[in-house]
């Protein structure tokens, strides 16, 4: 008979996963960078954004002339947000302005990477690896943060939250970390997932280990109310409402007591050669997206808001000029983004380089002023109170050199 | 004893290069599996999906430009074609439906009834190629179909004309080379209208052109530097930001007839008025002045340079074997790349031979595209795209959908994510509900996972509440998981 064995309990096997994953039950302590519980999300926006395009420096006399017939204009019909006299925000915008306006956002421009190639792909393993060339990419810095933090603090002990089917790199690593997406399969039983579970753990650590924490987060969904047959799938990462619902996942998970407290998303479809559009088209419906992502976080983030940072950044920037097509090709300065309502807003904070024939980087990119680790690890150490020597061999790896952008945190 | 080795070894084989074994298989298996494979390659035999549905990127292409003419012409209101057709003299020609003779009044395509073109021959497209996949013998030549379809990948996010040609595309341009020259692979695929849409070469103007001129619009370098970075040399192969510009002036001109003179629509076209003149170089090498041929002169000096051996052999080598595979392996595959100026059929050979791919430890993990096609082979669940599209897109490996163009990852680490692992077991417990009838679990676990199944998960298996939860612990155990 191959059925015997009477089948083990849900008791049972629920206990080998939770031996398995200590940490899901440790106790939990008060914590934190001036007792704060704070709340981190990065969102990785893939194909690299036009930072001239997204926040255009409408006071440099150069700048209508390179961005040509795509550049923004502080009026006309579709006019751009002004900022600060100097920059001026896309209009697709209107969210992140409103709290720029509420001294709740960020603007760093002329910012890139160590990266000073025009790869995407090795853009992006740099930017979410935090390495400082490509070539090393098995794990991210935000899992590394995690994983750099003492135990018992709650973001080390509840891991970190990589959103999609295929987790982003930036949130991979030897943390703990917890997947989510909205839902387009309706949910094996648990039963079976249990039983799958038990054998796993005999027999596959890196499997056990995977499906273990996507169990996890499908739990924390359920207490949520965020079960698969609430969260369908509205639309894809590159689309303005999947982005939206990505978003408001992401916020009801990390704002959940129990839940992870850092969180990387990935937007796609930024890589715009052709037909990029200005004040509106192409780039502003993608624009959009993200600002329509941004507000879902401050709605799903409300009680936990004035200590949330979010941090919007992208491989690198696209040319000055504009292409043949109406469109940009791969650049190297461009902007990144900070909000939330632990941001030390309402300011573009940017030590300008000009876009003058000699100051364009090669000729024809916007020349990076800022690294951008500089500006997440200022981040890092003024929101969870990480030291400079973890930010600089964890988190940042060989990044001593570049100090810690601070004050950026109110 | 040796019976055995061989029924481990064929299990291991069609888990490795292939796309599983279908109950039966095994105990059909009399030869060698690596003679079974050597001997696939020898054949040359490449499946190409089938089916009533299926139309030529050229038909395909027409089909959607008639589509996209028939929406414009409604949202114009009534009498708005009769405007049209003056206004355009030739107009009503591409509104012939799928631009076939006109004594063909079906055409290959019958527009305003049922869903979208695109949509309708991606689903069409989707159900062909599952099939092939699920009928296949051993899968080698689909698996390398697979894996060159990533390499060279388009996307059918870009918009409706790439939903329509991303099928036809692998069958035209992907499938007829597996076997074939390298050189000849990169070619088609640089020619073929997806590609030149996808990475924007369509629209490329040399700025000095006669277009360029006067319309004072210029080059678009996507393409270009894609060829170098993903397509050829890789991105430590050596070339730098001039190396793009001047290979992206060589290939300006390479384009697709949107309008039908001389029967010309959907098909590659090289436009001289829009072609940037001159020599230029790339790597140091001068490619002289010359309309299309510059860019293929170009293109088979990129096939034929010794980093582009590196970064295929390197490539094939984390798909099949390891995502570190062993050097040697990847020296020796170069190596065979460069002596047989690109015989894909020989490099096939060479890595199917080579002894470190046929250690025992399944160090990959299935694709979610591989893991779906697998387990239809063993359930014999029948083909149906809507449903198993919607799986591939909830496994994070939606159909000819990439995020960028350099395709799916083929690291374990980018698809042992939690969500990942967990849509799989969603994916798994659909199709065990579905998979009445048939052998039992356990015979099934014998004909699929064979002699190496552990023992874990024949118990596991066995004390299956449901045959459905057998069926899908099967589906999810290790050893139909690694390959």
């Amino acid at each position: 008979m191959w059925c015997e064995m009477p089948s083990l309990s849900r008791r049972r096997l629920l206990g080998t996963a939770g031996a398995l994953f200590a940490w899901a039950y440790m106790p939990r302590f008060a914590f934190a960078a001036g007792g704060r519980d704070a709340r981190f999300a990065c969102i990785v926006l893939r194909g690299a954004l036009d930072g001239l395009a997204a926040v255009a420096p409408v006071g440099d006399p150069d700048y209508p002339g390179l961005h040509g017939d795509l550049a923004l204009l502080p009026d006309g019909p579709v006019p751009a947000l002004p900022l600060d006299g100097f920059f001026a925000l896309h209009p697709a915008m209107p969210t992140f302005a409103r709290l720029y306006g509420a001294k709740q956002a960020v603007v760093v421009h002329a910012v890139a990477t160590p990266y000073r190639e025009r790869s995407h792909f090795d853009g992006q393993d740099v930017l979410e690896s935090g390495e400082p060339r490509p070539g090393r990419a098995e794990s991210g810095w935000l899992n590394r943060l995690a994983a750099s933090l003492p135990p018992g603090e709650a973001v080390a002990r509840r891991g970190c939250l990589g959103v999609g089917a295929m987790a982003p790199l930036i949130a991979r690593g030897p943390a703990p970390a917890m997947g989510w997406a909205p839902a387009t399969l309706p949910r094996a039983g648990e039963d079976l997932a249990g039983r799958l579970l038990d054998l796993y753990a005999a027999r596959d650590p890196l499997l056990a280990r995977a499906l273990a924490q996507g169990l996890e987060t499908d739990r924390l969904a359920s207490s949520q109310g965020m079960g698969a047959e609430v969260m369908r799938a509205r639309g894809g990462p590159d689309n303005p409402q999947g982005m939206r619902q990505i978003a408001e996942g992401a916020a009801r998970l990390i704002a959940a007591a129990d839940g992870p407290r850092i969180a990387a998303l990935a937007f796609e479809g930024w890589d715009t050669h052709a037909r990029e559009g200005g004040a509106t088209g192409r780039l502003a419906q993608l624009l959009g997206g993200l600002d329509g992502a941004i507000a879902a976080l401050e709605e799903g983030l409300r009680p936990c808001w004035k200590d949330t940072v979010v941090m919007i950044v992208t491989e690198f920037g696209r040319t000055a000029r504009i292409n043949g097509t109406a469109g940009t090709d791969h650049g190297t300065g461009t902007v990144a983004f900070l909000v939330g309502g632990a941001v030390n807003g309402g300011r573009v904070v940017a030590d300008w380089p000009g876009l003058k024939p000699a100051a364009l980087y090669e000729g024809r990119d916007l020349r990076p002023t800022a690294d951008l680790r500089a500006v997440a690890k200022g981040v890092l150490a003024d929101l969870f109170g990480v030291s400079a020597a973890t930010l600089a061999e964890r988190v940042f790896p060989e990044s001593a050199a570049v100090a810690p952008m601070r004050g950026l945190v109110a | 004893m040796a019976l055995e080795r061989d029924a481990a070894l064929a299990v291991l084989g069609l888990n490795r290069f292939g796309l599983g074994p279908r109950p039966g298989d095994l105990a059909r298996m009399g030869a060698d599996i690596r003679d079974v494979l050597a001997a696939e390659v020898r054949r040359r035999a490449v499946p190409q999906p089938e089916g009533p549905d299926l139309l030529t990127g050229v038909e395909a292409f027409r089909a959607w430009r008639a589509e996209e003419d028939l929406q414009r012409l409604a949202r114009m209101g009534p009498g708005a074609a009769g405007r049209m057709a003056a206004e355009a003299g030739a107009r009503p020609e591409s509104l012939r439906i799928g631009g076939m003779e006109p004594n063909k009044p079906t055409g290959p395509i019958a527009l305003g009834a049922g869903p979208p073109v695109p949509q309708r021959l991606y689903r069409a497209e989707a159900a062909a190629r599952l099939s092939v996949g699920v009928e296949s013998g051993t899968g080698f030549a689909e698996r390398l179909t697979l894996f060159w379809s990533n390499h060279f990948c388009v996307s059918a996010a870009k918009g409706g004309h790439l939903r329509t040609l991303a099928g036809a595309f692998e069958r035209e341009a992907i499938r007829p080379h597996v076997f074939g020259r390298f050189a000849d692979m990169l070619l088609a695929v640089a020619r073929h209208p997806a590609m030149l849409i996808y990475l924007d070469n369509q629209e490329s103007i040399g700025p000095n052109s006669p277009a360029g001129r006067r319309r004072g619009r210029g080059l678009n370098e996507n393409l270009a530097r894609e060829i170098l970075e993903l397509h050829t040399l890789g991105v430590d192969g050596g070339y730098g930001q001039e190396d793009v510009t001047s290979l992206a002036r060589i290939i300006t001109g390479w384009t697709v007839a949107y309008d039908d003179k001389r029967g010309a629509q959907g098909r590659f076209t090289f436009n001289a008025n829009l072609h940037e003149p001159g020599d230029h170089a790339v790597l140091g090498v001068s490619h002289r002045e010359g309309g299309a041929e510059q860019g293929e002169q170009a293109l088979l000096a990129l096939a034929r340079h010794p980093a582009t051996a590196r970064h295929v052999a390197r490539k094939l080598a984390r798909h099949f074997i390891a995502d570190e595979p062993p050097p040697k392996l990847v020296e020796r595959l170069t190596r065979t790349f460069r002596d047989s100026d690109g015989d894909l059929a020989a490099l096939s050979l060479a890595l199917v031979e080579a002894p470190e791919a046929w250690v025992p430890e399944a160090h990959k993990l299935r694709l979610p595209y591989e893991f779906l096609v697998a387990a239809l082979r063993t359930t014999g669940r029948k083909v149906e795209a809507p449903p198993l599209l919607a799986a591939l897109a909830g496994m994070g490996q939606p159909l000819w959908t990439p995020s960028g163009p350099n395709g799916f990852p083929d690291t374990v680490a980018a698809w042992v994510s939690p969500e990942g692992v967990k849509a799989r077991l969603d994916v798994a417990a659909a199709l065990g509900r579905q998979a009445a009838g048939g052998p039992s679990p356990p015979d099934l676990v014998d004909a699929v996972l064979g002699a190496a199944c552990s023992r874990e998960t024949r118990q596991a298996v066995a004390r299956a509440e449901s045959r459905a939860q057998a069926v899908a612990l099967l589906l999810m155990s290790p050893e139909f998981q690694r390959r």
